[in-house]
């Protein structure tokens, strides 16, 4: 089962993208278990872990923060394709980044990208889901890492 | 590898292919090779894009992501240097754990960029494979 002390990675790696590839760092709040269903934002990229851990690590973010986003990086496409395409990155970003400490065996899959408000996260039985808060520049976003 | 010179003294640019499943990387890795030496002569979502198009292409540096559908970038690494042994492979992925990265040089990758990336250290690494 997931233990706060190995949130650290996730943190790292969500800290370590803003900095890097947004140029701009975020504040990244505490840790906190979760209880029902966390409120998501309009995008949501989902990496499915299996291996010797199981479940889901998914960024879910606003659109107003992804197209501020993708001005940073300089692109000028902020199509719904556009903004799919950078949930799922940030999701397998921070994902393979946690590798360094999780290992080889912490295999990920490609990014699913779902949409709205209250998209079905296919969470595996028996993980606790912790949420990891974003806030970056005025916006807010979130982490939510749910292993075994 | 260096640039050949071409016949009428002039420098051959480095056939540039990148392999990655987010076009936001792809035209990101695009835009940095715009100007010198680099003419990108094609992008690939996936492995299998990627060989079609290594075969067309002929291209003398590839950048390949890692975690991709259809075929992954081990796999493919692996195939582009039986098409043309001596084809320089930056890898650019997130995956972080030695094993990979070593796994990725023994199939034939000369090169490991970890993402997230600054526009720096991407012409820093593909500038070491070239020079």
């Amino acid at each position: 089962m997931l233990r706060e002390e190995e949130l650290k990675t996730f943190v790292d790696g969500t800290t370590r993208y803003f900095e890097v590839a947004a140029q701009q760092p975020a504040t990244i709040g505490s840790p906190y278990l979760l209880e029902g269903e966390p409120a998501m934002h309009d995008y949501t990229g989902i990496i499915s872990v299996s291996g010797k851990r199981e479940g889901v690590v998914y960024f879910t973010a606003p659109r107003a923060m992804l197209t501020v986003l993708l001005m940073k990086m300089q692109e000028n496409d902020f199509s719904h394709e556009s903004m799919r395409d950078l949930v799922g990155e940030v999701a397998n970003t921070i994902s393979g980044n946690a590798r360094r400490d999780f290992g080889h065996d912490f295999v990920i899959s490609v990014p699913n990208v779902l949409t709205g408000d209250k998209p079905e996260i296919p969470h595996k039985p028996g993980a606790r889901s912790f949420v990891i808060p974003i806030n970056w520049r005025s916006h807010s976003a979130k982490l939510v890492v749910s292993l075994t | 590898m260096s640039t050949d010179s071409n016949p009428d003294g002039g420098r051959r640019q480095v056939r540039l292919l990148i392999v990655d499943d987010s076009n936001i990387v792809r035209r990101r890795i695009e835009r940095s090779q715009r100007l010198g030496e680099i003419e990108v002569v094609g992008t690939a979502s996936n492995g299998i894009e990627a060989l079609e198009l290594a075969r067309r292409t002929d291209p003398d540096l590839v950048t390949m992501d890692l975690t991709m559908p259809q075929m992954d970038g081990i796999e493919c690494i692996s195939r582009l240097i039986e098409l043309k042994p001596s084809m320089r492979i930056l890898v650019i992925s997130a995956l972080a754990d030695k094993a990979t990265a070593v796994q990725a040089m023994e199939q034939g990758a000369n090169g490991f960029l970890h993402k997230p990336f600054t526009d720096r250290q991407l012409n820093d690494a593909i500038a070491e494979l070239i020079s």
